[in-house]
Parts: structure tokens; C-alpha cells; sequence
């Protein structure tokens, strides 16, 4: 048990409990919007987007973060100029994401024939993470949080409802883009956590369980912060007790309490209409407004 | 430059890939008229658990992927879900399985390098057994493709017709999936689990929209997925690029104009 104190307090222990604290936090608010506005498939896609700028970036020795975030930030931005158009379109975003993947290989082989690379860009290395990554991992998050406060009003209500929104004035197109860029950089940073694969976890396995069990906005952001947290800290923790991959453990504790929300959650909130959260939007595809 | 023939890997290689090409094409076709793409993507990281878990135990891991694929398949088919992006729970459960695979994979000596080969498929270093495993199974999906040809695409066009006129719609579902499964299995040998779009779909979606009679369209979908994956592993072995770099590329570069010069759906 002492050893184990003391490896705790090891500094990159401590960076990593830091960092992986702000983006659950960051993640768990961003995808409260996301399940809300029936985005859960950008988030996937943007994170594959962010191989190929992870591995871009390794290839040119320069901070991942950066290039997922650079790579993501575009492709979030031709997904918002696409606008509504990309709802229904399956193939054609499996066709780009699979380009996307192609491309990290290639970066990947040309950078080195490290797999481990690969393998960490994958499925997150949280407890490798440069004081570099840590530094811009702090200035993105609180940068994202300043400005998800700032328009947090506007934002939730033109996600409820963008038709009355719209019809009051609020500037639901500017909002949306506001959104995807935000969406953009919290995606590249899940990814040092959880992986490209593994994002689903941290941004929309806690908003979706909490909506399960609350409808009331701020309730639901504050529980699906708690769990986004719990999620990672139980994740470093028991990683750092057993060996096993923390995102494993995210993975897990995700998906178990998500399915716990859902059988349970009917019993905590029983007005809740299943149907809302469980299919936010029965429509076919991705809606981007 | 032809010289690479006579290397025992490139033949496996190509023999391998072929067959996975044809399977790939042929599959492709359906999956898209049954608007089941996402279905293709979702076996193939569920198959991922199952490939790494066989991995763990010490089988050729395409056991495992057949084996976790085909059940997920059949459950699908039987419980008949339709399988959507934006369905949440499927994407839990995808990440679950990955997070699984991440873990069987870590357990595992030699982490990284296979782990990679799942993901990214390791088609230039084949063994003569997954040649023939892939062989065996490749014969068998087409044979069964081909014997339901007829009733599975009426089915797929017209499902409420086809059932009137006593067409058993809901069995062929099922069994088509389970073929699903055997071609998602067979194709992460060539392009890896994460790429599995480059050919199972990326040929059918570019030959249905150059050609519109099915036969056609099976045939020149095909045409498309022999190419892909012959070019790919020529280049590969040529170069010193990797071959799902290649596969994905052409797939994207031929898909692009096709579906940028035909009419919007």
C-alpha cells in the first residue's frame, strides 16, 4: 500500500490525474450538448480525423495535440459548412474516415515502424503525456470551459429547441459552428486519455447515462461531470493497482453505468420519455444544424 | 518489378486477397442495398475483442473474430435492430468491445505489433494456413451468396413484396448477416478491422452508382475490389508503404469523382 502512495505521487502521475481531471470535466459538459443535439456520431468521426493529425504531427516532431487538434478543428469545420447535408450520408463519411485511418497509417510508416505509436494513439496514453501536451491540455480545456460559459444560455436553448431559438433572435448558425470547434478540440483532447477508438467513453457515455436519469439540464451536467470524473480517476486508479490499460477501465466503468441508467433510470425519473434520450433523433444519420 | 511474384508471401498474398476481394464485392452490394454499412462496421470492432481474446488464448485469431462476429450477427439479425450511427448504445458497445480488445492484446506478450496487425491487417505476412482457412471460407460464402442470389435480392429490393409472394425475408436476414461476419473476418486479414469500409463497401458504392442492374452492378463491384486489392498489394510490395494505406487511397480516389459525376440520390 505504501508503494503504491508513493507512486501516486510521482509527477507524472500527478500530470496525469491533473489533465485527465480538466478534459472529463470538459469532455462530460461538451457531451451534454452533444447527446442533447444527436451529435454522438461527429464525435467518432472527428476522433478518426485526429489519428491522421496525431500521426501528421509525430511525423513533423511536433506536439500531438496539436495536430489532432489542427485536424480536427478543419474537419469540424467542413462538417458545420456541410451543414444539415450530411444527415443519411453512411457511406460517404465511412469512405472519409476510412481515407482518414489510410492516411495515419501512412504518416505512421513513414515516421517510424513503431507500432507502440500506433497502439497509444489507439487507445490513449494518459500516464506518456509531455509536459508540453499537459501545459496546452490545461490552456484548451479552461479556454473551452470560458467559452462554453459564455454561451451557455443561448447554446442549450438553441439545442432544446433551434426553431423557437431561431425565431428569437438567437444565432443558432454561429452557435453551431462555436459548438463544432469546441467539439473539434475536446475530441483531440479525450484522445490522450482514451484513444481515438475509445472516445465514445469520455464524451458521451456520461452525458448519456445522466440524461437517462434526469432531464434538468443542470442536474445532468453536474452528473455526467461526476461520473466523466469517476470514470477516469477509477480508470488511472485501478490501471495504476493491476496494470491493465486504463482505457480498458474507462471503457468499462462507462458502459456499465450506462447500461445501469438505462434499466434504472425509468425508477429515478419516471416522466422521463425514453424515447428522447434514447433516440434523440430518430431521423437517419448525423444532424448537424 | 515482376520478379515479387516468385516470393512464397506475395503469392499468399494475392491468392488471399483475391478471394477476400471477391467475397468483399459481392457482400458489399447488399450490404448497401440493405442499408446495412453501419452493421459492416460494427461486427468488425466487435470482431476485434474476439480476435484479440483467441490471440490470449493462443488460436489463430480469425477464430475468434469468426466466432464473436457470427454471434453478434445472428443477434442482430434475430433480434432484428436496425444499426445506426447515431444509436448510442451501439457505440457503447463497440467501445466496450474495444476497450475488452485493448486489454486482451495488453495481457498478451507482444502487444503493439499485434494489436497493429488486427487494426490494420498484415496481408504481406499471411501464413499458408489463414491462406487456406481464408480460402475455405471465401469458397463457402460465395457458393452460399450465389445459391441465395435470387430471393435475397428480391427480399432486399422489395422486402413486403418478397414476403407476400412466401419468400422467407426474415431467415435470409439472418443468414445473410452470419455472411456478413464470415466476409467482415475474412477482409481484416487484408485491410484490418479499421478499415473495413475500403472494401466491403468503398467497391459496391462506387459500382452501384456507375452501373444499376444488379448483376452489373455484383460484377463490376467485384471488378472494383480485385483491383483495389491486387494494385494495393502490388504497390505495397513494391514500395515501402503499407498496403492498407494503398487499398484506402485507391478506394477514396475512385469513389470520389464517381460520386461527385452521378446524379444525388
Amino acid at each position: 500500500m505504501n508503494t503504491f502512495v508513493e507512486l501516486l505521487q510521482q509527477s507524472f502521475i500527478e500530470n496525469a490525474f491533473m489533465a485527465g481531471t480538466l478534459i472529463a470535466v470538459v469532455s462530460a459538459i461538451i457531451g451534454y450538448f452533444v447527446v442533447l443535439r444527436a451529435q454522438a456520431f461527429a464525435a467518432h468521426a472527428l476522433s478518426h480525423v485526429g489519428f491522421a493529425g496525431a500521426t501528421f504531427a509525430a511525423l513533423l516532431g511536433m506536439s500531438g495535440l496539436l495536430g489532432m487538434s489542427g485536424f480536427t478543428v478543419a474537419a469540424a469545420l467542413g462538417m458545420g459548412a456541410l451543414g444539415k447535408r450530411i444527415r443519411g450520408r453512411d457511406v460517404e463519411i465511412g469512405m472519409i474516415l476510412s481515407f482518414a485511418l489510410g492516411l495515419g497509417v501512412l504518416f505512421l510508416r513513414l515516421y517510424s515502424n513503431s507500432s507502440s505509436e500506433t497502439v497509444s494513439v489507439l487507445f490513449g496514453s494518459i500516464l506518456s503525456v509531455t509536459q508540453t501536451d499537459i501545459i496546452l491540455t490545461l490552456i484548451f480545456g479552461i479556454g473551452t470551459l470560458m467559452v462554453l460559459a459564455a454561451i451557455f444560455r443561448p447554446l442549450l436553448f438553441s439545442s432544446i429547441d433551434p426553431e423557437v431559438a431561431e425565431a428569437r433572435g438567437v444565432p443558432i448558425k454561429l452557435l453551431s459552428i462555436i459548438f463544432m470547434f469546441l467539439l473539434a478540440i475536446t475530441v483531440a483532447e479525450a484522445i490522450q486519455v482514451v484513444g481515438v477508438l475509445l472516445v465514445f467513453a469520455l464524451i458521451v457515455a456520461p452525458a448519456a447515462a445522466a440524461q437517462h436519469l434526469t432531464r434538468k439540464p443542470f442536474s445532468a451536467i453536474a452528473i455526467s461531470v461526476g461520473l466523466g470524473v469517476a470514470f477516469t480517476w477509477g480508470g488511472l486508479l485501478l490501471a495504476l493497482a493491476t496494470s491493465w490499460p486504463v482505457s480498458f477501465y474507462i471503457a468499462a466503468l462507462a458502459a456499465v453505468t450506462y447500461f445501469f441508467a438505462i434499466k434504472f433510470g425509468h425508477l429515478v425519473h419516471p416522466h422521463a420519455p425514453m424515447e428522447l434520450v434514447h433516440h434523440v433523433h430518430p431521423g437517419k444519420g448525423v444532424k448537424v444544424i | 518489378m515482376f520478379s515479387i511474384f516468385q516470393y512464397s508471401f506475395i503469392q499468399n498474398a494475392f491468392l488471399a486477397g483475391s478471394v477476400v476481394a471477391v467475397v468483399g464485392g459481392f457482400v458489399g452490394y447488399f450490404l448497401i442495398t440493405r442499408g446495412l454499412t453501419f452493421a459492416g462496421h460494427a461486427l468488425s470492432h466487435i470482431g476485434f475483442a474476439g480476435a484479440a481474446a483467441a490471440l490470449l488464448i493462443g488460436i489463430d485469431p480469425i477464430f475468434g473474430m469468426l466466432a464473436f462476429t457470427i454471434i453478434a450477427g445472428a443477434g442482430i439479425g434475430v433480434f432484428g435492430k436496425e444499426l445506426r450511427e447515431e444509436d448510442i448504445n451501439i457505440g457503447i458497445v463497440m467501445t466496450l468491445m474495444l476497450g475488452l480488445g485493448a486489454l486482451f492484446i495488453a495481457l498478451y506478450n507482444g502487444y503493439a505489433e499485434q494489436a497493429y496487425s488486427i487494426l490494420f491487417g498484415t496481408i504481406l505476412g499471411i501464413s499458408r494456413t489463414d491462406v487456406l482457412i481464408t480460402l475455405i471460407f471465401g469458397i463457402a460464402t460465395i457458393v452460399a451468396l450465389t445459391a441465395i442470389f435470387r430471393p435475397l435480392l428480391f427480399s432486399s429490393v422489395d422486402p413486403e413484396v418478397a414476403e407476400a409472394r412466401g419468400v422467407p425475408v426474415r431467415a435470409l436476414g439472418i443468414f445473410f448477416l452470419i455472411l456478413v461476419a464470415v466476409a467482415v473476418s475474412m477482409s481484416v486479414e487484408v485491410v484490418g478491422v479499421l478499415l473495413i469500409f475500403t472494401l466491403l463497401v468503398g467497391p459496391a458504392a462506387a459500382a452501384m452508382r456507375i452501373v444499376h442492374n444488379p448483376l452489373g452492378a455484383v460484377a463490376t463491384s467485384i471488378g472494383l475490389a480485385l483491383a483495389y486489392t491486387w494494385l494495393g498489394i502490388f504497390l505495397a510490395a513494391t514500395g515501402s508503404w503499407p498496403v492498407t494505406f494503398y487499398i484506402a487511397t485507391i478506394s477514396f480516389v475512385v469513389y470520389l469523382p464517381v460520386r461527385l459525376l452521378t446524379a444525388r440520390r
